[in-house]
């Protein structure tokens, strides 16, 4: 089951071109681009691990390209976003964030249903992926 | 429908306009500066002229389909001190960015202390970091061969070397590297480091100035300062120079620049002591020869 979160995920996979004029376009708002990865989908997940440091200085996005591939050379079957922070507001908000890499397969959501007082239904949904401990998720 | 057509027409291209592409692209404009701006340099000036020909050729080779591999760009500058490779760098910038071979046209200047770390670990990161800087752009390392330091086995300048090759030749479309230092230095540099020397595709030579170009070149600083010579501080000039090049650390035109500033302060305690009333532009901008002849220079000294 695909993952779809943030922008474009309902889009096919970028190219490194396109994910390379995405991010110029960020860079040439003045936003700060990070890298970020995880092996774990759950949607409630917010916080990934951070790739390296934000760039702030790099006036060019092959750059990042650059580090989204040094990335891959580690955690290629993992989960990695690009996220983009504006600071202009006087504190950082996320104004962009997409998926730019994914494990080659992914098994989805397990949903459980919970009967509760008053027989209502409480609903939570599990990566099948994170049956496994952290690290060995995807291969 | 109309679409449809528009798109057929810029997929199919059988015919470029080098004239046009030329004017367009705002070389012409660049060559004119590099002309105007800097004394002499003529074979750097027609190695430049003959590269800008070529990357345009290139271009319009790519658009008709005859060519499907990018030109490898990265360039070497020896010359001596103040020769003006730095300035010619930046020029080299832009150039390439009008040609349209670097997407941004900015250039990172760095030497060793930028790239190379203090400890295990700490050279990758700082060279990588660097790199990422200039992508879209010139990476201008001056005094290169200082990377390299056969003497010391453990030398961190060597995995620097690794990363920058690397870059040099994996993202080749991403930054332009230019290496930069004198040219026996230079020379004995790439002997060692053959995968330098492959890697770049032209060697810059930049000639010392000859005394006429360098008393032209103090002119135009001065121009440019909005001062002027008058014929005998003009006269100093040249013998200036003449004492100077020959003595030691001698930095062709950037002697010229220092030698300049230091009249312009004797200029300044000479107008300031002997004014009494109000006094003119042209008087405020005048060298005199003394502001020349009082340097350390004429009575067997040195100056920096
Ligand atoms: N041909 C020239 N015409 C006018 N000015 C020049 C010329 N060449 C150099 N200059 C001036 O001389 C100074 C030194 O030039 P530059 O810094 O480019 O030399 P460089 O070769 O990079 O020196 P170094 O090897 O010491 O770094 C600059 O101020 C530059 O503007
Ligand atoms: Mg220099």
């Amino acid at each position: 089951m695909r993952v779809t979160q943030g922008t474009f995920s309902f889009l096919p996979d970028f190219t490194d071109q396109q994910i390379h004029e995405q991010v110029q376009y960020c860079i040439d708002n003045g936003w700060a681009v990070s890298i970020e990865y995880t092996d774990d989908p759950h949607p409630r997940n917010t916080y990934w691990e951070m790739w390296g440091h934000p760039m702030f200085d790099n006036p060019d996005a092959a750059a990042v390209v650059y580090e989204l591939n040094e990335c891959r050379k580690i955690y290629g079957s993992y989960y990695i976003r690009i996220i983009a922070f504006d600071s202009s507001p006087g504190w950082e908000s996320i104004r962009l964030s997409f998926i730019v890499n994914r494990p080659p397969e992914e098994p989805g959501f397990k949903l459980s249903r919970t009967e509760v007082k008053g027989r209502n239904i409480q609903y939570s949904i599990t990566p099948y992926s994170s049956d496994n401990p952290q690290g060995s998720r995807y291969k | 429908m109309e679409n449809e057509g528009q798109e057929q027409e810029s997929e199919i291209v059988t015919e470029v306009n080098l004239k046009e592409d030329f004017q367009a692209s705002g070389v012409a404009d660049i060559l004119a500066e590099l002309d105007n701006s800097l004394i002499g340099l003529t074979p750097v000036k027609t190695r430049i002229k003959e590269t800008a020909s070529l990357l345009l050729v290139d271009k319009a080779r790519e658009k008709l389909g005859l060519v499907n591999e990018s030109p490898t760009l990265h360039m070497s500058f020896s010359g001596n001190p103040g020769t003006g490779k730095t300035t010619v760098a930046l020029k080299m910038a832009n150039l390439l960015f009008r040609l349209g071979y670097v997407r941004k046209g900015h250039l990172v200047t760095v030497t060793r202390d930028d790239l190379v770390g203090q400890y295990i670990g700490h050279t990758a990161p700082k060279t990588k970091e660097v790199l990422k800087k200039a992508m879209g752009g010139v990476l201008f390392i001056d005094e290169a061969y200082y990377l390299y330091r056969p003497e010391n086995e453990r030398d961190y300048g060597q995995e620097a070397i690794e990363i920058l090759l690397q870059v040099m030749e994996n993202n080749r479309d991403d930054l332009v590297v230019i290496l930069a230092g004198y040219k026996d230095k230079m020379d004995k540099f790439f002997e060692s480091n053959p995968g330098f020397r492959s890697r770049i595709a032209h060697h810059i030579e930049f000639p010392d100035y000859s005394n006429n170009e360098l008393l032209e070149i103090a002119e135009v600083m001065v121009a440019s300062m909005n001062y002027h010579f008058n014929k005998e501080s003009k006269k100093a000039m040249a013998e200036y120079i003449k004492i100077r090049k020959k003595q030691p650390h001698f930095a062709n035109a950037r002697s010229i620049r220092n030698a300049i500033d230091r009249a312009r302060l004797r200029q300044a305690n000479r107008v300031f002591n002997n004014s009494k009333g109000p006094i003119g532009a042209s008087f405020l901008s005048q060298i005199e020869d003394i502001d020349i002849r009082q340097s350390r220079v004429f009575s067997g000294g040195i100056d920096k």
